[in-house]
């Protein structure tokens, strides 16, 4: 059956902003969606809220809708558009749940759009757990004893029935939010409340816990004629009970029989079938006990997911894009392998590696949160990576995480002389309790154990790890222990050490973990294999392991004896990518990374990729020329550069990661194109930053560098508090915090840092209510180009990733506006920036201070790229390769005449106990943007989009400190005047009420009951603005922060936060939103 | 202990000893199968070859008593990249390298099978030598140069059964193991050629009905006719179809009196018998992901293959229909005759390893029988 031409315009909706649970691996379904549907010539429209995806390009749908993902804003653009079909299965739970909601209001009836992917009917009996239990009773198919609650009454009478532990999970969410094991009535009675409220439809599964049990998936297409194909299977090296996004899966499933799989593999086909996904992908996720084999399904999505993005990566079957072709009615024997081209895509792959991904957390950004792993997903990323055994995979995934782990280092024993030490019996306990309690340090531990002499079955009871696993880094130690003995036949030719040197290298040992066991340099080890020879070789991902040639050069390296990277002689430029996403560091620099390969393609260069992110474009093997799927590490990096010898090297696009590694790239010769790592560092540096703006007579705010502990108080004391403390060289403000007082400055310097002439930690005056203005430009050496200014609602002191912002500025006035442009100029031209800057300003009163200066792509670049309508970085690529702004026509100032907000998007629901306060360190995990001719109505949208709902009518609650409460006055009057009452604590009730406003009194939660969160969760407040000063007032306030967060409702913490959410919402309240492409807001060409 | 792989075109690997000590030379073929070791083992189809699995970790869930699909291990060597001396599975009993120890299968691990493989892929599938008591490669080349081929000679004289005999095996469930199909009341009498049977196939037939008699390579049709079927299986085995003149013989007077069902290279055998010749292929289809387009149905199947000789299109040319093609290079998959009640197909529908997704072949199999015992008059589909 060829494609279908009866429909000729296609809706796709996209996943909306970064969250925990949906990352960039729906930009790449998205983007590999409307590449594959456009090139079959159908007319695209896109929704999706994230400014940050390569998806939105302009270049990728014909309307692009960056909107809302609300089922309000689909059903406008449904009227607008008239698209024949809505495709929701390559956006993630937001789209699928989007699309159902429409679906069910009868929009899509009205208006004649076919659901195409999966229809409502299938979507409802995946999704609803009462449904899928009957389905799968229906085709015989076993399922964890279960019953749905919508109530406490409900819960209470299924956990008799169940027992404990339990498992809680609220439906239709994201990543399990709200979910969780409940191993006593207490936890139970708190969890069950939590996630039904936590369910849009106020609904749990409460389910028999198969916690130890063997967890697997599946990925399963099907096409219009019932063709049905397993893509991958992925083992959970983590036992059932953690979540499957936070555990360290591995593909192909590892220890099942042939006869066991195809239990899985018929199952997985029945599942489809009688769910009735009619194209398409499906992961389908199952449990099996590991002592008999007896197996259980646990879930099926019906759409691509995370795992498809996984299983897309370490197949090279790429899953959204066939998923696409199969919706508009192709047959998978009707689709080429892109790898192979000779064969067809309605086949099963095969590998010949093994593919280890390992999740990346930011516990430390969250210090009050729970670490322990659950069913609930806590992770933000994760990395991937590809060796020839298990062992290999996982080391090389482990040093791909970048939280400078290079391999199984001991979290217990110092030195390499201590692994044979015996454990005191504290140090006994606490790993015991390490291997029980599953987080993401128990990988480390599990070596430990195994170094410490615990038994592989011993292990196994405590962690409920498959003993094939654990035997696998038994083998990693034990490999450690023989390497230690050789210690004095460093760098000898003596073929047995040679052979000893090439088997730890594939076990996946990297140089800085050989160099810490031999106590050397990792540039001796390095050496030391180049003397010896003992290199590494790469090999193609090629989908049927080896068995037809592969056209894509898709590579990974490993030690072997043939190496099949084939470098070209073509004029070629290596970009370093991002690695994992973590908070500070995600999508937008993937966007970076493959708008370089774009551009630089374009320019005629080859393009090779260096990435070992799963979830990204950049990772797409049709992203650039050539991909290698490797950690971002030096020796990972420098490998790859000796075999291809490119002409450039850029650095600048990936974020912190590759940057990290510049100076070291540049020592060993690697051309490293664009601004200099000497002009980065100048940068970077404090020190020379201060020489560099002393010579350009800029201000900055007074400032010192604290490299002991006592040195932060002498600073603090002469430039004053409130003072700034972070330490340097950091990406996302890590640990960054304002102190007020010298109090908290010692206890800062005591916990929070280990401040060392390595490891200054700087010290800056902090600026109260200073507006904070980001500024990307662009530079060609002689010419200085500004792709946007953008000022920030947040006032300073909020991290800049966490900051609303507006481009262009609302409130700034002229001559600040060329101020800050000509220091931007003068700073590139005295930098000698090739390529992107960023530089954040703080205005206070007429003064500019500086507050930073990035010669590098900056989170910001999508944004005002898709602000602007200018490609910032494509452009810089080019400039990096040599060409001048005006060949490459990035000229000239673009000040649009429409207003773009971007508004952050956090994590909060997922980490119980987190305070949700705004400050210095970066806790936001992605961005929304909202476009419109008016503030008020893109703020709204912003907001909108970021999941805030902001109300129509109805009572705010307000608690603000002093010095704000003459500010709030102004958005007070307007909200009354626009129909809506106040509640307030008594001190602000009483202001107000002195100035004529009604406001009526509320206990404050201390002050007794009923307080102010009691009257939030009755749901009579549509509205709080909150915000504090000093430690006893936040932690006073902390439980109304917390109650918005789980009761959904919208909130202001900052008092600039308030003006512009006033705003917002009397522009709602004004007119309709309207909708409209982003290629009608640029300036037709 | 080191041990070496060399090929007759000169090119060696150098690799551990895996298993028994010793020397073996075969034809080597690689396995894509990323599953599935201790049934392709057990394949009786694999005698004469030295087989390569594709995927590097092999012996994870180690050798239980069950997934067997012969007596013993029939191929000639093993060649992994690594091997796993810690088995974990529930129904595991001991690790692979045991295994291949215990049955005397010489074998190596520790090469770049990748590169093996690729070298196969390009040069064709050709005689090689394992070794780990003599690790010269220059004369183990020379070994290799000397080994026969295996074209043209008659492999499956080496593994048929002495006697004929009666399976009573049915087929696998997770907990209960395999069938008992003594109590299963059976409806059809099947004589089952075994040119190299696996197992798996008897359970198939065993489980939907018949009465099967095993019944050695060589048993004339007159002898299978006296035993009064109500269809004749011909299975799978190994090498070259074209020298076994007396399986295609006996198949060509079995034509037309009683319905034939054929797999592997007894579809190959039924492909002569009917006119049509072979082929050797390049490097042959064995794994478990081989796309086959069944054209009657228009689904495409993922199937088990094994095989290195294929049915020429061309020579079957108004003699029999072709009624599956292989995806992936358009070869003949299986073939269902004019005017005499007999089909075949060239992979392994019986799965064990692989997907289950030809299953329907075997109740096609039936339906012939039920119709022709009806006397309903032969139309091919």
């Amino acid at each position: 059956m060829p494609k279908r031409n009866d429909i000729k315009k296609i809706l796709i909706i996209g996943a909306g902003p970064i969250v925990i649970g949906q990352a960039c691996e729906f930009d790449y379904s998205g983007t590999q969606a409307c590449k594959a549907l456009k090139e079959e010539g159908y007319e695209i429209v896109l929704l999706n809220s994230n400014p940050a995806t390569i998806m939105t390009d302009p270049d990728f749908a014909d309307r692009t809708y960056i909107e809302p993902v609300t089922p309000e804003v689909l059903t406008q653009i449904i009227i607008k558009e008239r698209p024949d079909a809505l495709l929701p299965t390559l956006g993630g739970q937001t789209a699928l749940n989007t699309a159902v909601s429409v679906a069910e209001s009868g929009v899509l009836e009205k208006y004649n759009v076919e659901l195409i992917g999966a229809k409502l009917g299938p979507i409802k009996k995946a999704e609803d757990r009462t449904l899928f239990k009957q389905a799968m009773k229906k085709i015989n198919i076993a399922v964890p004893h279960s019953g749905l609650a919508h109530n406490f009454k409900e819960a209470m009478e299924i956990i008799e029935d169940i027992g404990f532990p339990a498992i809680i999970r609220p439906s239709f969410t994201l990543g399990g939010t709200g979910g969780g094991i409940a191993y006593n009535r207490e936890d139970y009675n708190r969890m069950a409340i939590a996630g039904i409220d936590a369910s849009p439809t106020s609904e749990i599964l409460i389910e028999e816990s198969i916690i130890g049990w063997k967890e697997y998936e599946l990925e399963v297409m099907r096409d219009s004629a019932d063709n049905v194909v397993i893509i991958c299977s992925i083992e959970n090296f983590d036992a059932m009970g953690v979540h499957t996004g936070d555990s360290v899966t591995v593909a192909p499933a590892q220890t099942l029989t042939d006869k066991e799989y195809q239990i899985l593999r018929d199952a997985s086909m029945k599942i489809i079938r009688e769910i009735g996904v009619e194209t398409g992908g499906s992961n389908i996720q199952f449990g099996i006990n590991p002592k008999d084999g007896r197996l259980v399904v646990i879930e099926m999505n019906p759409r691509v997911s995370r795992s498809s993005a996984l299983a897309s990566k370490a197949t090279g079957f790429p899953i959204a894009k066939i998923a696409a072709k199969l919706s508009v009615g192709y047959r998978l024997d009707e689709i080429h392998n892109d790898i192979t081209r000779e064969t067809l895509a309605s086949f099963e792959p095969t590998i010949d590696y093994v593919v280890t991904k390992v999740p990346r957390f930011t516990f430390e950004k969250f210090p009050q949160s729970d670490a322990t792993l659950t069913t609930q997903m806590k992770s933000v990323g994760e990395a991937m990576a590809i060796g020839r055994t298990f062992k290999e995979s996982l080391q090389k995934a482990l040093r791909s995480l970048e939280i400078d782990s290079y391999g199984f280092e001991s979290r217990i024993f110092k030195k390499p002389a201590d692994y044979v030490r015996t454990l005191t019996t504290r140090e006994h306990d606490d790993l015991v309790s390490q291997l029980q309690v599953p987080s993401w340090e128990r990988m480390w531990y599990l070596a430990d154990a195994i170094r410490a002499g615990f038994s592989i079955d011993k292990i196994h009871q405590l962690s409920g790890i498959d003993p094939w696993f654990l035997s696998n880094i038994a083998q990693i130690v034990e490999m450690e222990s023989v390497l230690l003995t050789h210690k004095d036949q460093l760098n000898s030719d003596d073929q047995d050490f040679i052979d000893l040197l090439r088997e730890a290298k594939q076990y996946g040992f990297s140089d800085r973990r050989l160099a810490f066991l031999w106590g050397i340099t990792e540039e001796d080890i390095r050496d030391m294999r180049h003397k010896l020879a003992v290199l590494p070789v790469y090999k193609r991902v090629d989908t049927c392991g080896a068995e037809f040639e592969a056209f894509t050069p898709y590579l990974y390296s490993t030690y072997e004896s043939e190496c099949e990277a084939d470098p070209t002689d073509k004029r070629k430029i290596i970009i370093l990518g991002g690695g994992p996403n973590r908070i500070g560091q995600g999508i937008e620099f993937d966007y970076c990374c493959v708008h370089g390969a774009f551009s630089l393609s374009d320019a005629g260069f080859e393009t090779i990729m260096v990435n070992c992110n799963p979830e990204t474009v950049s990772t797409d093997y049709d992203t650039s020329d050539r991909l290698y799927f490797e950690p971002l590490t030096l020796e990972d990096v420098l490998a790859i550069v000796e075999i291809e010898k490119p002409e450039g090297v850029i650095v600048q696009y990936g974020g912190q990661t590759p940057l990290k590694l510049a100076m070291a790239l540049e020592k060993y010769g690697v051309p490293i194109i664009g601004t200099s790592p000497d002009a980065i560092d100048r940068a970077e540096d404090r020190e020379r930053f201060q020489a560099l703006l002393n010579k350009l007579n800029l201000l900055q705010p007074q400032n010192g560098i604290a490299r002991a502990y006592d040195d932060a108080e002498v600073i603090a004391e002469r430039i004053g508090y409130p003072v700034v403390v972070r330490p340097s060289y950091v990406l996302g403000g890590r640990a960054m915090e304002i102190v007020y007082g010298v109090e908290r400055l010692r206890d800062y310097m005591k916990y929070a840092v280990d401040a060392s002439p390595e490891h200054p930690v700087l010290v800056d005056k902090f600026l109260q209510n200073a507006i904070e203005v980001d500024v990307d430009a662009l530079s060609d050496g002689s010419e200085v180009v500004i792709g946007g200014i953008m000022q920030h609602i947040e006032e300073a002191g909020i991290h800049s990733g966490d900051s609303a912002c507006t481009l262009p500025p609302f409130s700034l006035p002229d001559e600040i506006i060329a101020e800050i442009k000509r220091q931007t100029i003068e700073l590139a031209l005295e930098l000698k920036v090739i390529g992107l800057m960023n530089i954040q300003f703080a205005v206070k009163d007429s003064d500019i201070y500086l507050l930073e200066v990035n010669p590098r792509a900056s989170r910001t670049v999508p944004f005002v790229s898709k602000a602007t309508g200018r490609p910032l970085a494509q452009i810089a690529a080019k400039v990096m390769a040599g060409l001048s702004l005006a060949e490459v026509d990035g000229s000239g100032d673009i000040i649009p005449d429409y207003i773009s907000v971007k508004e952050a998007v956090f994590p909060f629901v997922k980490f119980p106990g987190v305070d949700t306060l705004l400050g210095p360190e970066m806790k936001s995990t992605g961005e929304v943007m909202g476009i419109d001719y008016d503030f008020g109505n893109a703020y709204a949208k912003s907001q909108l989009g970021a999941g805030v709902k902001l109300p129509r009518s109805g009572k705010i609650f307000i608690s603000v400190k002093d010095s704000d409460k003459v500010k709030i006055l102004d958005p007070v009057k307007k909200l009354i005047t626009a129909g809506f009452s106040i509640v307030a604590t008594s001190g602000t009730a009483k202001y107000l009420n002195q100035q004529g406003i009604a406001a009526a009194p509320i206990n404050k939660v201390k002050e007794g009951r009923p307080h102010c969160v009691d009257a939030i969760k009755s749901g009579e407040i549509c509205l709080v603005f909150n915000t504090t000063m000093g430690a006893q007032s936040v932690a006073d306030s902390y439980s109304i922060r917390r109650s918005v967060i789980i009761y959904e409702i919208a909130y202001f913490t900052t008092m600039e936060g308030i003006k512009a959410g006033t705003d917002g919402i009397l522009a709602m309240l004004r007119e309709n939103l309207d909708v409209k492409p982003l290629q009608e807001y640029y300036p037709s060409n | 202990m080191k041990a070496v792989l060399a090929l007759a075109d000169g090119k060696y690997f150098v690799g551990k000893a895996l298993g028994a000590v010793g020397e073996v030379s075969g034809e080597v073929v690689f396995n894509t199968s990323m599953t599935g070791y201790q049934e392709i083992l057990t394949d009786p189809s694999y005698h004469g070859e030295i087989v390569t699995m594709t995927y590097p970790q092999i012996g994870n869930y180690g050798i239980n008593p069950e997934d067997v699909e012969s007596s013993r291990p029939f191929l000639s060597g093993f060649v992994v990249k690594e091997s796993c001396p810690f088995p974990s599975n529930f129904r595991s009993k001991m690790s692979l390298d045991a295994y291949l120890k215990e049955n005397n299968i010489i074998s190596i691990e520790g090469i770049d099978t990748r590169a093996l493989v690729r070298h196969i892929r390009t040069v064709g599938a050709q005689t090689g030598i394992i070794s780990s008591t003599d690790i010269d490669p220059d004369s183990l080349i020379e070994k290799a140069r000397k080994a026969p081929s295996i074209v043209g000679r008659d492999l499956v004289k080496e593994v048929t059964c002495d006697e004929p005999y009666q399976p009573i095996e049915g087929l696998w469930t997770l907990g209960t193991g395999y069938a008992d199909c003594r109590h299963i009341k059976s409806t059809y009498k099947v004589i089952a050629y075994d040119f190299g049977i696996k197992l798996n196939i008897l359970r198939n037939l065993a489980t939907l009905g018949c009465d099967v008699t095993v019944v050695p390579a060589a048993t004339s049709a007159e002898d299978v006719l006296k035993m009064n079927p109500d269809g004749v299986f011909l299975s799978n085995g190994p090498g070259d179809p074209e020298p076994l003149h007396y399986a295609q013989e006996n198949i060509r007077d079995l034509l037309g009196k009683v319905p034939i069902f054929g797999i592997c290279l007894g579809h190959q055998l039924l492909s002569i018998a009917s006119g049509g010749h072979t082929y050797k292929l390049k490097f042959g289809h064995r794994g478990g992901n081989q796309p086959v387009l069944d054209y009657q149905r228009q689904r495409v199947e993922i199937t088990a293959q094994n095989h290195g000789f294929a049915v020429d299109e061309k020579s079957l040319e108004g003699k029999v229909k072709v009624t599956h093609i292989n995806l992936n290079d358009n070869t003949v998959e299986g073939i269902q005759h004019l005017l005499k009640p007999a089909f075949s197909v060239q992979y392994h529908p019986e799965a064990s390893p692989g997907p289950h997704d030809s299953l329907y072949l075997f109740e096609r199999f039936i339906k012939m029988m039920e119709d022709h015992k009806r006397g309903v008059e032969y139309a091919q589909a």
